[in-house]
């Protein structure tokens, strides 16, 4: 019950005039940047993140955090009217969405793709809502072991939900652990991995790494692929979006099922990518006619729009709670977090009270908030796309070089950023994961500082990370999920010799 | 497909991308063990996370070398259309960045605008650039009056007293 008052608290917070324009103008953001190819939501959220320093924390990550869910709804535009994703997590929302557009059916599909995002992200934020504070309360008794544990079976999830290369995903998270340590180590205030160069000295900000990484590549892959944008017309009728409404409860074990595998996604950093693609491919192997699924089915437009905003929202389940963010975007959220001078972690539920709750408030209102604008502006955003791709790219160029700029007044970090940029390329290309490097980037810090912790409590021995059964269950889980790709690939070999 | 043939194959991309990541990771370890990795009566030595993160960076990126080399393959890491769309797009973009270092931001993005305009889109100069100045307009009145966030400035915008 506290909770609940709590909630009404934050609900009074996120209501102020102030806060409810700033979530409307974040939501209409959001959902252009959505819409936008190269420009994501870990990376729109990174350029406009210097701009609000001055602005209150809980105001500010209103605003952010309404840009993030704008963007989950707006991606769905593109994929189904233009078969354009406008991001990772709608590629699958093209397989049924544009042949529906196709087949004359653009609005029905897009009322059922906003719809199923407004269900997925309800889900998992009634799921926060009632778990993040327990989950806050039971890591009030963590110590650093538990906290290295915490972060260890966090990066570990990665290795073991990796669709490609594990190895490239271990790669790429521990060039992410070495960019954070690169600068002054503020334990023995010695600087490290800084070759002496003194641009070096500030070490590498996990935002302009973001803008390089998401917006300049996403660029350079929009430019490789040579855009051209055709599309369906957009217009949704209020006749359309009654039918579609009535049909849509018919779909509820796909609603649900999406839900679930979304949130788990999301919790574990798996994220809001792979939580469309396995809620679409579960969605079809268990329908009566699955070999009609890319035909323009509304399940196949339902269930990757309800798991990747459920995923999406779900990744700031262990942000808020642990400190440990689930998704790149909640990474740099996260980040700010620590911008505005709050400390990421539990203690957030306790210090912080009005900080969370107005946060979560605005999570119920922002969401309703992008439903209600998508569906009312959605031809006005599709027109977003008919400007030409000559006039997009200069312009989403110079915005990532003014947020890379703005984040600490160094123009150097404009070259980090087109360098950030090619090797981005570079790794979409082969397959690299971003998502690993971008929050070993941010999480390095607190990784190291709480392992060394750990091993001061201990004087030096590794043993105190299983010490006791808490840490040592999270540790052990862990490297049951760094091996995982190994253990499937040792059954697969046992079985095939039978 | 009329583009194929000429380009970039998968695996050397693969093979020069995993070497560079062990290169650099040598790199890092060299450093970190200058600094130290032995124990302190502060804890662990400044370069003991960096070390262990690198030697793991190595052996990761030595197992995709590895597997790459080892994996018989024809796939096109870009063409050289594609490639070179890709380059109109990344030498602006650099030129751009080292004009924003000597004379400020507003100059070289309203002519990163124009740029762009003219060759990419086929606008005639005078739009494109009437269009960049005025984008660039647009970008002081935001950040410099509105938000009050400097960007950097060179010679001309001291001229016109800023």
């Amino acid at each position: 019950m506290e909770n609940l008052h709590a909630l009404m608290a934050g609900f009074a917070v996120a209501l102020a005039p102030g806060n409810l324009g700033l979530m409307v103008l974040g939501v209409v953001l959001g959902i252009v940047i959505g819409v936008l190819p190269g420009l994501g939501g870990a990376n729109g959220i990174a350029i406009l993140l210097p701009l609000t320093f001055a602005m209150p924390p809980v105001s500010a990550v209103i605003m952010l955090s309404c840009i993030y869910w704008g963007a989950l709804f707006g991606g769905a535009i593109t994929a189904i009217l233009f078969n354009i994703p406008g991001e990772p997590w709608s590629v699958a929302t093209t397989f049924d969405g544009y042949p529906m557009a196709q087949q004359g059916r653009a609005a029905e599909a897009l009322t059922a793709a906003f719809t199923s995002s407004f269900v997925g992200a309800l889900f998992a934020i009634l799921m926060i809502t009632a778990i993040a504070p327990l989950v806050a309360a039971f890591a009030l008794r963590f110590g650093p072991p538990e906290f290295f544990a915490v972060m260890f079976l966090a990066f570990a999830s990665f290795v073991g939900l990796t669709q490609g290369s594990a190895w490239k995903t271990l790669a790429a998270m521990m060039a992410g652990f070495l960019m954070a340590s690169v600068g002054l180590d503020t334990v023995t205030g010695q600087l490290r991995l800084t070759f002496g160069s003194a641009e070096l000295l500030r070490g590498i900000d996990f935002l302009v790494a973001v803008i390089g990484l998401f917006g300049i590549s996403e660029i350079m892959i929009a430019m490789e692929e040579g855009l051209a944008f055709r599309g369906a017309a957009a217009r949704i009728d209020p006749g359309v979006v009654w039918q579609v409404w009535r049909r849509l409860p018919r779909h509820w074990v796909i609603a649900l099922r999406s839900c679930v595998i979304g949130c788990w996604m999301g919790v574990t950093p798996a994220g809001a990518t792979p939580a469309s693609f396995m809620s679409y491919g579960m969605a079809r192997r268990l329908s009566k006619d699955g070999a009609a699924f890319g035909s323009g089915r509304i399940e196949g437009v339902i269930a990757p729009e309800v798991a990747n905003n459920a995923a999406g929202v779900a990744a700031l389940l262990p942000m808020l709670a642990l400190g440990v963010p689930g998704s790149p975007t909640a990474a740099v959220l996260l980040g700010g977090l620590v911008m505005w001078g709050l400390q990421p972690g539990p203690m957030l539920f306790v210090e912080q009270k009005e900080f969370v709750w107005g946060l979560v408030a605005s999570m119920y209102l922002g969401n309703l908030a992008s439903l209600v604008v998508v569906m009312a502006l959605v031809p006005w955003f599709a027109a977003i796309l008919r400007v030409p791709f000559a006039i997009i790219a200069p312009l989403i160029l110079i915005a990532c070089a003014i947020g890379a700029f703005t984040v600490n007044n160094a123009a150097f970090d404009l070259v980090l950023m087109l360098i950030f940029g090619a090797v981005g390329y570079a790794m979409k290309k082969l397959d690299y994961p971003l998502a690993p490097l971008v929050l070993a980037l941010v999480l390095g810090n607190r990784t190291e500082q709480s392992f060394r912790q750990s091993l001061l409590l201990s004087d030096g021995s590794l043993g105190i990370f299983f010490s006791n059964w808490l840490a040592g269950a999270i540790m052990a889980l862990g490297f049951l999920m760094l091996f995982w790709p190994m253990l499937v690939r040792l059954r697969a070999a046992v079985l095939a010799r039978i | 497909m009329a583009e194929q043939g000429r380009g970039v194959r998968t695996r050397p991309a693969e093979l020069a991308v995993s070497a560079g990541i062990a290169a650099l990771g040598a790199l890092m370890v060299a450093d970190a063990y200058r600094l130290g990795i032995a124990w302190d009566l502060d804890g662990p030595q400044s370069g003991t996370f960096p070390f262990w993160t690198g030697l793991v960076m190595i052996v990761a990126s030595l197992a995709v070398f590895a597997t790459a080399a080892l994996t018989p393959s024809r796939a096109t890491f870009a063409t050289a259309a594609q490639l070179a769309r890709v380059a109109g797009l990344f030498v602006p973009a650099a030129l751009f960045v080292a004009a924003v270092l000597a004379i400020g931001l507003y100059l070289p993005a309203a002519a990163l605008m124009a740029w762009f305009m003219t060759v990419l889109g086929g606008y005639r100069p005078a739009t494109a650039a009437l269009s960049g100045l005025g984008m660039s307009a647009a970008i002081f009145v935001v950040f410099e009056t509105l938000f009050l966030v400097a960007l950097p400035k060179g010679p001309v915008e001291a001229l016109l007293g800023y």
